[in-house]
């Protein structure tokens, strides 16, 4: 087996995939450990928001930068665009509908400026 | 469905003033399959032409202008309050001790234009450590949620955040006149 350089750009793409695929994994252990330990939720809810697509983002960084295919980027690309326009409508439905129900304490919030006078 | 939306005429003309989504399907399809071919774009266009015919949805209501550079700031912006966001999110979710202590904060948007509001209620569930509960489109009032309040520095900052990043979406997308009725200079902006 020959020795193939690998240049120095493919050097730093590996290196900043594996910073990418470091701090994704992180965020997506938040993500979960968030959604085990917080405790209503709303509080839930802001996990699925903010460090899951962080982490997902970031992970799927990693993989463009590892892959190096145009069609593979392009796919990515979709997901996270997707992930970004659903995740904040998917968390605000399901915390509306479960504070619509009753399933909010809303002893838990305060301010809660929710129903007071304009 | 009324009897004159099937004619051909009216259905051109809708194919015609929905542009904008034929073009995006037909990118989101190539994008799909992952290689640019004129069968991809054909087809993918076709089905576009379906999609807008078969499941029509309103015209959205948003006769604004894009500005280059102040959108440019918005999503240096966002990516940043992204990134600050996500690993704020996940070390109160990682780290020992208690959870940290919620509230309900209620925000009137300068703007309560659809489009606008929607807008700035999914990059606010994104972005500062909120989440939207409730948004009234008759008052232009959202509910958010926030994780930590204390941490937030209490219900006016968190007011402040959001309407700054309202800001920032009105500087980007509303026109000249939307700018001024709500109190916005247009080309001029504190926090460029």
């Amino acid at each position: 087996m020959t020795h193939v350089d690998p240049g120095v750009w493919t050097t730093v793409a590996d290196t900043v995939a594996a910073v990418c695929l470091l701090a994704g994994a992180f965020l997506t252990l938040g993500a979960g450990l968030g959604l085990v330990r917080f405790p209503s939720l709303l509080a839930r809810m802001h996990t699925v928001t903010k460090p899951q697509v962080l982490g997902l983002i970031l992970l799927l960084t990693a993989l463009a930068l590892r892959v190096r295919s145009w069609s593979a980027v392009a796919m990515l690309v979709l997901v996270v665009a997707f992930q970004l326009v659903t995740s904040p409508v998917a968390a605000h439905m399901v915390g509306r509908a479960g504070f619509r129900t009753g399933k909010v304490d809303p002893d838990d919030l305060r301010p809660n400026e929710f129903g007071e006078p304009d | 469905m009324s009897p004159q939306s099937r004619r051909p005429a009216y259905l051109l003309r809708r194919l015609g003033s929905q542009w904008h989504a034929l073009l995006l399907l037909t990118v989101v399809w190539v994008l799909l399959w992952g290689d640019l071919s004129w069968a991809n774009v054909i087809a993918g266009a076709v089905i576009a032409g379906a999609v807008v015919t078969m499941f029509p949805l309103p015209a959205i209501d948003m006769r604004g202008t894009v500005r280059p550079w102040r959108t440019v700031v918005l999503a240096a912006r966002f990516v940043s309050d992204l990134f600050v966001a996500s690993f704020e999110v996940a070390w109160k979710a990682v780290r020992p001790g208690p959870t940290p202590h919620g509230a309900i904060v209620a925000v009137r948007l300068r703007n309560p234009e659809d489009a606008y509001l929607t807008i700035t209620a999914v990059m606010s569930s994104l972005v500062p450590g909120s989440l939207v509960v409730e948004a009234r489109r008759s008052t232009g009032v959202v509910y958010l949620h926030v994780l930590d309040i204390d941490a937030s520095g209490g219900a006016e900052a968190v007011r402040r955040d959001t309407l700054a990043l309202e800001e920032r979406v009105l500087r980007a997308f509303a026109s000249d006149a939307v700018l001024s009725r709500c109190g916005l200079a247009p080309g001029r902006g504190e926090d460029a």
